[in-house]
């Protein structure tokens, strides 16, 4: 059985301004979220505050829930459905992060019971106080930018034997933002709140020395990278989606695999590439994909069979994962052709 | 024929390892996060800089003394709030240089950090030097852990993970633990148990009113809310600041009860030592009130009858049983050096933590189901060697998490489920490099081996990529993230050996063995 035929030549280069077209736009609209909303939905994890899942053994009415958690006085509490309907599980939020009293879930779980009639079967909590979300906020942005960093030097080093150079401007970036974030306890200026902009500044700064480097694999790959993550975390900031750690392992793994489906494409051109140096980049990219592409399509595709499933049947926080990983293969499929590989075209044309 | 020998043997090694087990969930072997089998996880802050206070808090009265025997009355020596710093405020024309002397000779380890001349008076701001206030903190940090653990310890919970993270927080690991409260109540304890005299001789009131008389404090006792359980303060108490005995003369404490009264107390016990202390001041202050404060609230203050020589005495108050056994766990294992906060909170119900098992091996089989059948159709006997190789996978994974004593946590399934996915790319590169191959005109044989030889090095690329995002999230990550980042590291390696040598040895032995003429794939 075959998908792809063998001797399939779509013209994918052709479509590169239909592609920039989209990309643009989808990044800009995830940017504008981001924004307007002023960064996503983010769970306790990152955000402080205290979490609670609760099992009834029955359907509840969520209004009854509601009434329950207004007689408590904790202000500024929100509750929502967790998991599928025949769970009956809910989510119950709330920013304050100490319960003075140690005996809070037990009364909660007395007083909701009570009131919407149902047996509670079981109770989880997450509290985090203010230190360990800023603690987690800084380790997830650090975790995503050495993981570029690293992946730039591999790639460079792989494909253009760079390894020295782009080592060395990985060391040169890197070091500094370590540096500067286990400072934040002597400096003045409130590090931590300027995070994500030091780690977006350090960010236009690696790919500016990978232009200048010359380093156009790692370029590509870089960029194509950066879309994904972006369009990811704007499209969990348009639907509300909560935003926790494990979403964050989700991305680091979407990275790491987009890259797979990069690679694949890179390696093929560079074979092409050596084989005939006569024919023109455009030619031996738009070939290079063409035979890549049962190959790329299939390998999304049987990874996305598996995360269908845990998408369907994971559970609650698996759920939110699966969707991340979901968005990350499809937009990551996709970056790896229509974005990645005419990056190298348009570096090319540049030099010409 | 020799080389697959030798590619079985680890192979072999690897199953026993892993499969000597019978069932390999639940299972001892292969540790359970606190997400699947349910139990509390605790970060504490030990507020270390209350230790340094405390300490500076017991210079005061010997400083005072060291003064009055120079012969200079101070205006004030008090430690200034929130701060572990000594104000000591003298007179001027006497001061002269008398308050280096002292804390030379006296005083090492506290300095003068400013000075500062007014109407007529001096002020000396004084401050314990850094060196000593590093080792307080350390020596606080270090006792709160063992304190910790004692008290944990004697409150029997199965295989609890206690460990110092940083300078001064402490991660609690509890597995399955269900009564949450009152191991928190137990962990939180200062549990500081001072005997402490009531002033009888003033008027508690109009010390609420305005200000109590020197040498001592207003303290409350507590009521509890007979329904909520929570509990307020009550009656003031006026209290002497001086402590005439403290927990740390303690050598037992016993829950007990009081037939007679129907309610529980705590019995305790002292040494020699703080037994002779108390039949002193039971003896000289026959007819006055004897507080028991603990942690700054007065849970009782009987009427000295008579001396007590005994060395027992008994704590009472309105506790249920739960909590006298946390009380007299508490004084047994000691009172904290320092306050403890918490900062970070994660429990998980057992019901949940099963739920947890039960989605993650469903997804699991759906989505291995899924592909199985997905390569089989797609590439018919080759679809069927990359199954068995995925099978044997995921067995390995199994065993080397069980061989490492990782921690399986609910992301760390999904890892396992994604390491499926993953496994069957390096298969499908290596089986579309093969059809090419064939394609090309090649025999069967020769298609294999170029198939794969070609294949190698892009899916160690790929496959390394996401191990450096693997191994990045296992030195960022928390908990949880971090059992993912093991299990997806273990896949992809696991995922290496099982595609490009298990899968050969496979393909090999099917054309050795096997005059095919036509691939099937």
């Amino acid at each position: 059985m075959q998908f792809i035929k063998s001797d399939m030549n779509i013209n994918f280069i052709g479509f590169r301004t239909v592609a920039y077209i989209l990309s643009i736009s989808l990044v800009l609209i995830s940017i504008a979220s981001l924004i307007i909303h002023k960064g996503p939905r983010y769970g306790v994890d990152f955000e402080g505050g205290t979490s609670i899942q609760i099992k009834f053994q029955n359907s509840v009415n969520i209004e009854d829930i509601k009434k329950g958690l207004a007689e408590t006085g904790i202000e500024k509490s929100s509750v929502q459905r967790f998991g599928t309907d025949t769970d009956h599980e809910f989510q119950i939020r709330t920013p304050l992060s100490f319960m003075a009293d140690s005996n809070f879930t037990d009364s909660l779980k007395d007083r909701l019971a009570k009131i919407t009639g149902v047996a509670v079967i079981d109770v989880s909590l997450d509290m985090v106080g203010p230190q360990i979300s800023q603690d987690l906020r800084k380790k997830a942005l650090l975790a995503m930018f050495f993981a570029l960093l690293l992946i730039a030097i591999y790639i460079s080093g792989r494909f253009e034997l760079k390894w020295m150079m782009s080592g060395l401007m990985a060391a040169a970036i890197g070091l500094p933002v370590y540096f500067i974030t286990q400072i934040d306890k002597l400096s003045f200026m409130n590090v931590s709140a300027g995070m994500p902009f030091l780690i977006l500044f350090a960010l236009v700064v690696s790919i500016a020395f990978c232009w200048y480097l010359e380093l156009k694999f790692a370029l590509g790959a870089i960029v194509a990278l950066v879309h994904d993550v972006t369009i990811t975390v704007g499209i969990f900031s348009l639907m509300n989606i909560e935003f926790t750690l494990p979403i964050i392992a989700a991305l680091l793994t979407i990275i790491g695999y987009s890259l797979n489906d990069t690679i694949i494409v890179y390696d093929r051109i560079r074979e092409n590439t050596t084989k005939s140096t006569r024919a023109n980049l455009e030619t031996v990219i738009n070939k290079s994909i063409n035979e890549t592409l049962s190959r790329t399509i299939l390998t999304s595709l049987t990874t996305l069979l598996v995360v269908l499933a845990l998408y369907l049947f994971g559970g609650g926080v698996i759920h939110n994962f699966a969707f991340a990983m979901l968005i990350g293969i499809a937009v990551g499929t996709y970056s790896s052709i229509f974005v990645a590989s005419p990056i190298l075209l348009a570096w090319e044309n540049k030099n010409k | 024929m020799t080389v697959a020998v030798i590619y079985i043997l680890p192979t072999l090694v690897m199953y026993s390892k892993g499969t000597r087990e019978p069932e390999l969930w639940p299972n001892k072997k292969i540790n359970l996060g606190l997400d699947l089998q349910g139990g509390m996880h605790l970060v504490l802050e030990v507020q270390t800089e209350k230790a340094v206070e405390n300490a500076m808090d017991a210079k005061l009265f010997d400083l005072k003394k060291a003064l009055r025997g120079k012969q200079i009355i101070p205006k004030m020596v008090k430690r200034i709030e929130n701060s572990s710093d000594i104000l000591v405020s003298i007179p001027t024309p006497e001061s002269q240089d008398m308050v280096s002397t002292i804390l030379k000779a006296d005083f090492q380890d506290v300095e003068i950090t400013s000075q500062k001349d007014l109407a007529g008076t001096t002020d000396y701001i004084l401050s314990m030097i850094p060196d000593e206030v590093e080792r307080i903190k350390k020596s606080a940090s270090d006792q709160a852990l063992e304190t910790i653990r004692n008290r944990i310890d004697e409150f029997g919970v199965s295989e609890p993970d206690i460990r110092k993270q940083g300078d001064n927080r402490i991660l609690i690991q509890l597995p399955g633990i269900k009564d949450t409260k009152n191991a928190k109540e137990l962990i939180g304890k200062t549990a500081v148990l001072e005997f402490r005299l009531v002033d009888d001789d003033h008027n508690v009131q109009q010390a609420i009113r305005s200000n109590p008389p020197p040498g001592t404090v207003v303290l409350y006792d507590m009521k509890k809310n007979a329904t909520t359980g929570v509990a307020t303060k009550n009656e003031p108490y006026l209290i002497s600041k001086e402590v005439l005995l403290t927990g740390a003369f303690l050598t037992d404490a016993r829950l007990s009860f009081d037939s007679m009264e129907n309610k529980y107390f705590v019995s305790i016990d002292f040494d020699r030592k703080g037994a002779k202390k108390f039949a002193d001041i039971t003896g000289k202050n026959i007819h006055r009130r004897l507080a028991i404060v603990l942690d700054n609230t007065v849970y009782s203050a009987p009427v000295i009858q008579d001396k007590i020589a005994g060395g027992h005495a008994r704590i009472t108050g309105n506790f249920s049983p739960e909590e006298g056994k946390v009380l007299s766990i508490a004084l047994r294992a000691g009172a904290l050096p320092a306050p403890v906060k918490i900062l970070e909170e994660r429990t998980v119900g057992p019901t949940l933590g099963m739920d947890s098992i039960k989605k993650g091996l469903m997804s699991m089989a759906i989505g291995g189901g899924i592909v199985i059948i997905f390569m089989i159709i797609y590439y018919n006997g080759a679809g069927l060697i990359a199954d068995v190789a995925l099978v044997l996978n995921i067995l390995l994974m199994a065993a080397g998490l069980a061989m490492v004593q990782a921690t399986l946590t609910l992301p760390g399934i999904a890892g396992f489920i994604l390491t499926i996915g993953m496994a069957v790319d390096a298969n499908v590169l290596i089986f579309e490099r093969i059809r090419e191959e064939s394609r090309l005109g090649q025999s069967p044989a020769a298609s294999i081996a170029a198939g794969f030889e070609k294949a190698t090095l892009t899916i160690l690329d790929a496959n390394v990529t996401t191990l450096i995002a693997a191994l990045v999230l296992f030195q960022f990550g928390t908990g949880p993230v971090k059992g993912f980042a093991v299990t997806l590291s273990l896949g992809i390696v696991a995922s290496l050996f099982t595609s490009l040598i298990v899968s050969r040895m496979f393909f090999d032995f099917m054309i050795s063995k096997f005059d095919i003429k036509k691939l099937s794939i």
